[in-house]
């Protein structure tokens, strides 16, 4: 029988699911200030960022982490540094979880040559190959088939490597989120994806477009699935840890809706609150569900924190964050000579592979340096485009 | 010369590929169990097992995105459309992913992969089976298109579309599959990019590509009975294009017919057009004209898809007028 949106909707608050108790899981402090303080980077590089987009240093559309720290740091340190993680556009936390640099990260954003990825992509697609960060995407749900095509690579070369991958409660209503999951299914391939339920797609309730709470949705694909809650760390990670282990076992895909909330507008564009979510319901949540204050109350009541430590470790954040804006800052703009690089890799003798004018008169373009694999530059100009790779 | 049909052609392509790279295999829909919609991948399933030649479910843009995942970590997928009118499901996939990753990235993920099947009308198939897409990929920077008119130009750009670091498009001919002509065995790679003159002539040049190389042959063929040599030249590849080729065609003959398969507005001859004009203007002794499809859905009913295609004849009275006869 179909379900009103009503009832999903208290559904959703209230239902009956599997939840690990909150508890700190058996982690050590190391580990657990480890959470604390990546989550507490987490947030003050989105704080950082949010002032440096006040002031013009930012461009573009650009989407804030803060509420959801838990998400990343809890899924990511549940995995190997050779496991693959892709994500949305919302990814800046989520690159710096898996290793990239915030310098980077900061450098990507300001549109500088430094960035992770040379100052081509921005704040919606940062990559770094090289600690398998494979990207930010910025069509809702279009990354889900590249997360199985990970994991059909791993598959087929018999690694023992898993693919995370993070998407937004929006893109579960996508085609490719459908069609993904199913072949995910029959091939046993090797993904966790995490589906990060933070109640809205822009302005729109996820309950307002749906009839299912999203974890019943892979019940439909016979892929094991969970809800936990999104806040704790702990428990994003323990549920994370289990399905990855499962993955690697080769019993394949699974799916984990994260129950979390974000503080700040869908982008720099959209107030806090406003026509689809009121002042009071932010405030409550705020209040309620950090995922920092959680993880701290529960630490210090086991006395595995005190706020001197706390105070060290947010000061050690703050300057790693203000080093990465300073160096940021400070880093050249992108190199023109890059506007024709990295369009191909394969760069051919023959025939024009650029129709432009505008190209074939700045036919001299500079052989800079390329990042990342095979460095392949192209060189403009008229026949004057060459194979290096 | 042995003689191969298209279909033995593109089927030698890829098994020869296959055998010599560990890392290619072919993903689509009927492409196993079935020997391929078009049997181009026939006996390929007992040769390379499951792994490697795998039956997708009907989710274009799903296997098209899992393709380029495979891609962006190292292996060199062949995602066979069962023809690109479904393709049309994958766009986002193709233009949004493929064609954009290696950039956005700064150079860091290359995307190896090959996007194959027919493209255009065959007979009578109605709207829906019937649309040439070249436009659709040509445009899209990081994308790579070619589109072989002949068995041994099959064998040749496949074998170097698999090879290529980059996303390319290959556009087969569903008319196109039995057709015959010599190809040589083994390494037979056609270059990207390298357009070739397929009939030589002095009066008059028709530029084409793809399937329509045989109706610019027929053409020339009937203007030849004319006293009219036409030179017919086969681009063979849209991306990277070979406008040297086009430019000394032009030079030759002053004269330029473009004949394509798809709707004319921002269809590839207009591009070819403006090329010609910017580059050779001076060349020209009379505007270059286009044979395209009729500006309309292709109909089904026998005597208007007639009508809706380009034919030899329009070619031929295209000459004539660019020659002022
Ligand atoms: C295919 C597509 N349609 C629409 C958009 C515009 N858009 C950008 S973000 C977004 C909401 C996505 O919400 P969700 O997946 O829940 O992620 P969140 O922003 O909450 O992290 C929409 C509709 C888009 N980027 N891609
Ligand atoms: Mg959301």
């Amino acid at each position: 029988m179909a379900k009103s949106r009503t009832s999903l909707r208290s559904g959703l608050e209230t239902a009956d699911l599997p939840r690990p108790p909150k508890s700190l899981g058996g982690l050590s402090r190391e580990a657990l200030l480890d959470f604390l303080k990546e989550m507490l980077l987490s947030r003050r590089f989105e704080e950082a960022a949010e002032e440096a987009y006040a002031i013009g240093k930012i461009g573009g559309f650009c989407h804030l982490y803060i509420g959801q720290e838990a998400v990343g740091v809890g899924a990511i340190r549940a995995i190997r540094p050779d496991d693959y993680v892709i994500t949305a556009y919302r990814e800046h936390a989520q690159a710096i979880n898996k290793g990239i640099s915030p310098r980077a990260v900061m450098a990507e954003l300001f549109g500088r040559s430094t960035g992770c990825s040379g100052g081509k992509g921005g704040s919606m697609h940062l990559f770094d190959a090289s600690v398998n960060f494979m990207g930010g995407y910025a069509i809702v749900g279009g990354h889900v088939p590249l997360a199985a095509g990970f994991g059909w690579a791993i598959k087929y070369r018999g690694e023992d490597r898993v693919c995370l991958c993070f998407l937004g409660d929006a893109a579960v209503n996508q085609g490719s989120f459908h069609e993904t999951l199913n072949m995910a299914a029959v091939w046993k391939l090797p993904v966790v994806y995490v589906v990060e339920n933070n109640e809205y797609g822009m302005g729109t309730a996820y309950a307002r477009v749906s009839t299912l709470p999203i974890f019943e949705r892979a019940c439909s694909y016979d892929i094991p699935s969970t809800a936990v809650d999104g806040q704790d760390v702990v428990a994003v990670h323990t549920a994370v840890r289990e399905y990855a282990e499962r993955a690697r076992r080769g019993e394949g895909p699974s799916l984990i809706e994260a129950r979390t909330y974000r503080y700040k507008g869908h982008s720099m564009s959209d107030p806090v609150h406003g026509v689809y979510r009121s002042k009071e319901e932010v405030e409550d949540r705020m209040s309620h569900a950090d995922p920092i204050v959680l993880l701290r109350s529960r630490m210090e009541a086991v006395g595995l924190i005190d706020q001197a430590t706390m105070d060290a470790l947010d000061n050690e954040v703050r300057a790693v964050v203000a080093d990465a804006v300073k160096f940021a800052d400070a880093s050249p703009v992108a190199d023109p000579s890059q506007l024709y690089t990295h369009v191909y890799h394969s760069l051919d003798v023959h025939g024009r592979l650029f129709l432009d004018r505008m190209n074939r008169s700045a036919a001299k373009v500079s052989e800079g340096v390329g990042r990342g694999v095979g460095g392949g530059e192209a060189r403009g100009g008229v026949g004057a485009n060459r194979k290096d790779s | 010369m042995r003689e191969l049909t298209y279909r033995e052609a593109l089927s030698e392509a890829m098994a020869e590929e296959m055998e010599r790279d560990e890392s290619v295999f072919l993903m689509g829909e009927e492409v196993g169990v079935y020997n391929g919609a078009y049997k181009v991948s026939r006996g390929f399933l007992d040769r390379f097992g499951p792994q490697r030649v795998v039956d997708t479910p009907i989710s274009e843009a799903g296997f098209a995105g899992i393709g380029i995942g495979a891609a962006m970590v190292g292996l060199r997928p062949i995602i066979e459309f069962m023809t690109f009118n479904f393709a049309i499901l994958a766009l986002d996939q193709i233009l949004n992913t493929a064609a954009k990753t290696y950039y956005m990235s700064g150079g860091q993920i290359p995307i190896p992969i090959v996007f194959r099947g027919p493209t255009g009308a065959a007979l009578q198939l109605a709207a829906q089976h019937s649309q040439a897409v070249e436009t659709q990929y040509t445009h899209s920077p990081g994308i790579k298109v070619v589109t072989p008119g002949t068995p041994a130009d099959a064998k040749g750009l496949l074998k170097a579309a698999i090879r290529d670091d980059d996303p390319v498009v290959v556009l087969e001919g569903e008319l196109l599959y039995n057709v015959k002509g010599e190809v040589p065995e083994g390494e037979h790679i056609v270059p990207l990019g390298v357009a070739e003159v397929k009939r030589e002539g002095s009066d008059v040049s028709i530029i084409t590509h793809g399937k329509m190389v045989h109706v610019a042959l027929q053409a020339a063929a009937r203007l030849a009975k004319d006293q009219i040599s036409a030179e017919v030249l086969d681009l063979r590849s849209l991306r990277p294009l070979d406008v040297d080729a086009i430019l000394t065609t032009v030079a030759k003959t002053n004269r330029v017919v473009y004949l394509e398969e798809g709707w004319p507005l921002a269809g590839v001859g207009a591009e070819i057009v403006n090329i010609i004009q910017e580059e050779a203007f001076d060349e020209l002794d009379a505007p270059v004209l286009r044979v395209t499809q009729a500006d309309v859905p292709m109909p089904y009913a026998k005597n208007l898809e007639q009508l809706a295609k380009p034919s030899a004849q329009r070619v031929v009275d295209a000459c004539n007028r660019v020659l002022y006869r």
